[in-house]
């Protein structure tokens, strides 16, 4: 089973987590709502999957192309 | 006059207002939070207070902190500049309460025009000219039904809360107006703490023409003409400019005279502006209130030569406004302001950083407001604005020339901004030809933002 890494697309803080370990997910679900300058962007996932890890929690600084969450197809 | 005044606010603002403050010759306290020890500005104020870690709600927002400042400083007039507790009216009372003057208009209007539906209803009575609208959206059905039909679709769902274009969503049939309630109910309740919504008529292709107000305490109240801000991005201004183009300026006039003798026949007492949408057929429609100083006030400020932000302190004080301005402004050229975001120029996604390198144009009819200097960190905690360049010349053509080789001038190093996004519009024929709307960056760019 492949394992996707998922990345922020841009530096922010974690405001809110959308899925949780175990979730089955699909191609464009949102997994993470990062803020940032005063905008949510969502992290959205391209794959489908089960999440295997979310690698941040809410309040968490973040950095542009920073591994969030983990994804097994 | 005041003795000495506090300023709550960073950034281009917070160095706007004290660069008036020096003006004046009236001393000013600055704060700043953790993010902001340093900054450039902070030298400009008599005297300054941390107030906190970087997050907003716990430096810049927090009521108490600043309060706490205002009391030990001994200001006896505090200025908000525009975002953060610039709209607040129950902090508005706080510092009167506390003793000292807000400067801005009393809280009853900040409180008023800060709803938009009770915004909508006195602007009503007292004879703005506006498009047709809902009260707040009850939850039944049937009811929102029959209010979107009574207006005529296509309608336009909007948080009556809320402001920045957050939650406002089109539904051009029944089909998608019940959806679009819930959503927008949903994003309202997120963004601004109720679910309420209500319903407008939706203005396609719109042009976003606002008109600068100012009162003061002794029943007076004038305006200092119009500014075209259609150009967005998210429904966030991007390009504004005074006088708006293709619009005949007795029509202008007219409109700006109009708004003005509403202003004075409610007693309006401060700096505001009236936000209109105007239609293709030439209709202006009220759109909402800002009871605070602008964003874009510089553009106004360069084709009338008017000091807003000293008028605004001298109207606080208590001056009038016969004494404050005693000639009749008149717009002289052209004025353009373009707002360089920290921020992805292909999805305008934020893009915080360093700015390594930070040089700012510099020539006749140039003006740059900024916060920022070079080697300073723009941090994700506010929002992505660093540096107003607002450009001055004898017609709009001229004046979309130095915008657009001012813009190319400006070294940004270190973080992404939207420049390069700025100027593929400005160099559009589109733009070029006044045929402005607040979609125009979408149709310029070819991208659904």
């Amino acid at each position: 089973m492949a394992r996707i890494e998922v990345k922020s697309e841009i530096t922010g803080t974690v405001w809110q987590l959308k899925a949780k370990p175990g979730d089955q997910v699909e191609g464009g679900d949102v997994l993470i709502v990062i803020e940032s300058m005063k905008m949510e962007i969502p992290v959205i996932t391209e794959d489908g999957g089960k999440v295997v890890e979310i690698l941040v929690k809410e309040k968490d600084p973040v950095a542009e192309g920073q591994v969030v969450a983990i994804i097994e197809e | 006059m005041f003795k000495k005044v506090l300023v709550v606010n960073r950034g281009a603002v917070a160095a706007r207002v004290l660069r008036a403050l020096n003006a004046m010759n009236i001393p000013s306290v600055a704060v700043y939070s953790e993010a902001d020890n340093h900054a450039p500005y902070l030298e400009m104020a008599s005297q300054t207070f941390a107030i906190g870690p970087a997050p907003a709600r716990e430096s810049y927002l927090n009521q108490d902190t600043i309060i706490e400042v205002l009391k030990k400083s001994g200001a006896d007039g505090l200025h908000p500049g525009y975002g953060f507790l610039s709209e607040n009216a129950g902090f508005a009372q706080k510092v009167i309460d506390a003793g000292s003057r807000f400067i801005g208009p009393s809280p009853k209007w900040i409180d008023a025009m800060g709803h938009k539906t009770r915004a909508r209803d006195i602007a009503a009575q007292y004879g703005m000219p506006m498009s047709q609208g809902s009260g707040v959206l009850p939850d039944d059905n049937d009811a929102i039904l029959a209010a979107a039909r009574k207006i005529g679709f296509p309608v336009l769902v909007k948080p009556a809360g809320g402001g920045g274009g957050i939650g406002m969503l089109p539904a051009k049939d029944e089909a998608e107006l019940l959806t679009a309630v819930e959503r927008s109910r949903s994003m309202a309740s997120r963004g601004f703490g109720t679910s309420e919504v209500y319903l407008e008529k939706l203005i396609e292709r719109p042009r976003h023409v606002e008109f600068q107000i100012l009162g003061d305490q002794h029943g007076g109240a004038m305006h200092l003409f119009e500014r075209d801000c259609s150009t967005q991005r998210r429904n966030q201004k991007v390009i504004e400019e005074a006088p708006g183009p293709l619009i005949p300026r007795d029509k202008a006039v007219g409109v700006a005279d109009q708004i003005a003798g509403i202003m004075k026949s409610m007693g309006y007492d401060n700096i505001g502006t009236v936000e209109m949408l105007l239609g293709a057929d030439g209709s202006f429609n009220f759109l909402e209130m800002n009871t605070r100083l602008q964003v874009e006030h510089g553009v106004t400020e360069e084709v009338t030569g008017v000091d807003l932000v000293r008028a605004q302190i001298r109207s606080a004080a208590g001056e009038k406004l016969a004494d404050i301005l005693p000639g009749k402004p008149e717009i002289k050229g052209h004025a353009i302001q373009a707002r360089v975001y920290a921020e992805d120029p292909k999805n305008f996604f934020p893009s915080p950083g360093k700015l390594t390198v930070f040089r700012p144009p510099e020539g006749e009819g140039i003006r740059i407001d900024t916060g920022y200097a070079e080697g300073r960190d723009v941090t994700p905690h506010y929002d992505p604005m660093i540096a107003k360049v607002i450009v001055r010349a004898a017609t709009r053509e001229a004046a979309i020339d130095k915008l657009v080789e001012a813009l190319d001038g400006f070294d940004i190093q270190g973080l992404k901004h939207n420049i390069p996004a700025v100027v593929n519009i400005l160099r559009s024929g589109q733009f070029r030809e006044g045929r402005v709307h607040t979609g125009i960056i979408g149709e310029v760019t070819g991208k659904k933002i």
